[in-house]
């Protein structure tokens, strides 16, 4: 009776939230009609909940509740206060590229410095943008289907597409980074990457708070394109308010020979899920699709991948891992989907959990389905507590209670931290993690 | 005052009393040798120095330079100079030796109020120590003893004594694993630590180290209590006669 009644509810304050955003989102014509098939394809599920199997673990209709109404575009107080909050992130030499309560600030991004073969646009210039066909293609999330990715497609405010040419080779990681500055307000970005044939680069995307901000729903997808022999390292952060929702989609599309190394860490925000989508669209290509959770308090936080290997002679390895202390709820689910003519496909994955109290929880679920069979597929899954033995070798050596614990855990989520390529990349993924160990004590 | 000063202690593992008033003085530059069969309970009373969960003291004490061991959590003791080369040194996957090895250092001053080392002066002096145990640089870089071999792991056992400067080092069953030129390196390592200021308790089933290690004392240990003590020539006798004779006295 509840759930029935809660639902209608929702349902109908997102109905109309999404008719008072209308007249601020950016688009109109044939984008306008985009977002409001998206929005009635998420009317017909409303917030997944756990009788949908992909959602069991991450039920959103007791985890989110309510559904917020869209933030306001930041004004010159809250850009200040998202341009201090950068300076968290001060890595060596990344090439800026800032959302603000999902608008793209301009002033806060490194458009002077791009390099060559690199082109930046703002989405919601180029959804105003004669609202013709192409523009709305941006809102298209293609086969990939699921009502928070409908969702976004239809709120979408802002965002980057990100063009890099054939060949080219930034040295600077671009750093796209969402800043919340807002409260019990809806943020919703859409970014699209496109690397050309043959062009190598770097992407860092982080989801970080100024002070104050609370409570506030982000919902970004990034939809990705590797041209033939593209080679992309796609790091993310989310490293959100403790009290903030995230709902995070990344779309891959993998060309030909292409080389793909994507991590995500999340160690904040206080529920979370990150849904990758890989496809492999041309053969020979090879994908490093790692994780780390690092959670505590109520933290709930949701990593759901899925290999789709629907061409011959691919490669993947996937490697997680989850730590979960207090009561926090990790969840990884990992489908790897092997079709009949994806003859040669190499897939491994392997994730383990790591609980650091009675009350934590992890779940892990592979899923294997494999149609080819010349194949190479495996899958591993462990949950246990820190090793009493190792913990003592370290005490005896002088090393405190909490120094001995962090180290460890250092140890058990390094394998996936160091796949990440790029020096200074890798060294802002490990003072994430260390910041998270230190605050614990 | 002496160094370590163990009295009457009576320890139980899951309600079964492993030593049964066990007492024993260990004074600055001594080298006492414990030895005793299987199950005599001379690694019991390493981890219990040591402070390892999982024994409960029933009775008696430990006294280092007469403070209570027995209330000081493991990190404690270390930093006060307690040092127990393990029988069985752990592997520690995705911990960098050198990461473990600066880590343990600098807890160990900071707990003593003393500065950090610099990173030159601390690479120095592992560089130096491990040169003179024949460890080789590249198993500083890899996992603390992934991979290593049984005289790997208890040189690099040995590479911590020397590192940590401890004033009391225990040497549980340093014998154990190791061939005949691999346990003359880790003694080599072990005699050039011997100081007056620095004392040893060598645990051993065997004659054999105390060739390499000669001791001041000998203890002989059997079903949780010492039952003799001597000089060197006690092993001597050991080794001629066997444990059997000294069981009727527990």
């Amino acid at each position: 009776m509840n759930l029935a009644l809660a639902k209608t509810d929702t349902a109908r304050a997102l109905g109309n939230i999404f008719a008072t955003a209308r007249e601020r989102l950016p688009g109109a014509g044939a984008v306008a009609e985009m977002r409001q098939r998206a929005f009635e394809a998420f009317e017909r599920t409303g917030l997944p909940h756990r009788r949908i199997e992909e959602w069991k673990y991450t039920d959103l209709r007791a985890l989110m509740r309510e559904v917020l109404p869209l933030a306001a575009a930041p004004d010159a107080d809250a850009l200040e206060r998202a341009g201090a909050a950068l300076a968290s992130l001060a890595t060596a030499d990344a090439q800026l590229l800032v959302l603000v309560d999902g608008a793209f600030a301009p002033t806060l991004s490194h458009l002077a410095g791009l390099e060559a073969g690199v082109q930046v646009r703002a989405l919601r210039e180029a959804l105003e943008d004669k609202g013709n066909q192409a523009s709305a293609d941006l809102l298209n999330n293609g086969a990939t289907a699921g009502p928070m990715i409908s969702l976004n497609a239809a709120m979408a405010t802002d965002g980057v597409l990100v063009t890099i040419a054939e060949d080219a080779a930034p040295a600077k990681p671009l750093h796209v980074v969402h800043v919340a500055t807002c409260s019990s307000a809806a943020i919703y970005t859409r970014s699209v990457l496109t690397v050309g044939k043959g062009a190598r680069v770097t992407l860092l995307e982080s989801f970080i708070a100024v002070g104050g901000a609370r409570s506030y729903q982000a919902n970004d997808t990034v939809t990705v394109r590797l041209g033939e022999a593209a080679e992309l390292e796609q790091v993310r952060l989310m490293v959100d308010a403790p009290d903030a929702i995230n709902m995070s989609t990344a779309i891959f599309t993998i060309g030909a020979k292409a080389r793909l190394n994507t991590f995500n860490m999340t160690s904040g925000g206080g529920v979370s899920r990150y849904q990758g989508y890989l496809t492999f669209a041309g053969e020979g290509a090879d994908v490093r699709a790692n994780g780390v959770n690092l959670l505590n308090g109520r933290q709930h936080a949701d990593t759901t991948l899925f290999l789709d290997h629907a061409v011959p002679n691919c490669t993947s390895r996937e490697i997680f891992r989850s730590v979960v202390d207090d009561r926090a709820h990790s969840v990884f689910q990992g489908r790897i989907m092997v079709r009949p003519d994806a003859q040669k496909t190499d897939a491994k994955m392997m994730t383990r959990a790591l609980l650091l109290s009675d009350e934590a929880e992890a779940d892990n679920k592979p899923e294997l389905e494999i149609f080819a069979d010349d194949v190479t597929c495996g899958h591993g899954a462990t949950t246990g507590a820190l090793d009493e033995s190792l913990l003592f070798y370290l005490r005896a050596r002088g090393l405190s209670e909490k120094e001995a614990q962090a180290l460890l855990i250092q140890a058990f989520v390094g394998e996936a931290i160091e796949s990440i390529a790029d020096d200074a990349v890798r060294e802002l993924a490990i003072s994430t993690a260390q910041r998270w160990l230190a605050a614990r004590g | 005052m002496p160094l370590l000063e163990v009295k009457n202690l009576q320890v139980s593992v899951e309600e079964r009393e492993i030593l049964h008033g066990l007492s024993l003085a260990v004074n600055e530059g001594e080298v006492h040798a414990i030895m005793g069969p299987n199950g005599s309970g001379k690694s019991t009373l390493s981890h219990v120095i040591a402070g390892k969960p999982g024994y409960e003291v029933t009775a008696g004490e430990i006294l280092f330079r007469g403070e209570n061991l027995l209330e000081m959590p493991p990190d404690e003791r270390a930093a006060k100079g307690v040092f127990l080369a393990f029988q069985y040194p752990v592997e520690i996957p995705g911990v960098a030796t050198m990461t473990f090895l600066r880590t343990a250092l600098n807890a160990q001053r900071k707990a003593r109020g003393e500065g950090e080392f610099s990173t030159p002066d601390f690479l120095k002096k592992v560089r130096e120590v491990a040169r003179r145990l024949n460890i080789p640089q590249d198993m500083l870089r890899r996992g603390v003893n992934v991979g290593f071999s049984g005289g790997e792991k208890k040189r690099n056992e040995i590479l911590q004594m020397a590192l940590f400067e401890p004033s009391l080092c225990i040497l549980d069953e340093m014998d154990s694993g190791l061939d005949i030129d691999a346990l003359r390196i880790a003694a080599d390592g072990v005699n050039a630590l011997r100081s007056p200021k620095r004392a040893m308790v060598v645990i051993t089933h065997y004659q054999r180290l105390l060739n390499y290690i000669v001791p001041d004392f000998v203890h002989v240990m059997s079903k949780g209590r010492v039952v003799k003590s001597g000089d060197k020539q006690l092993a001597l006798e050991l080794e001629a006669g066997g444990y059997a004779q000294f069981e009727d006295a527990a």
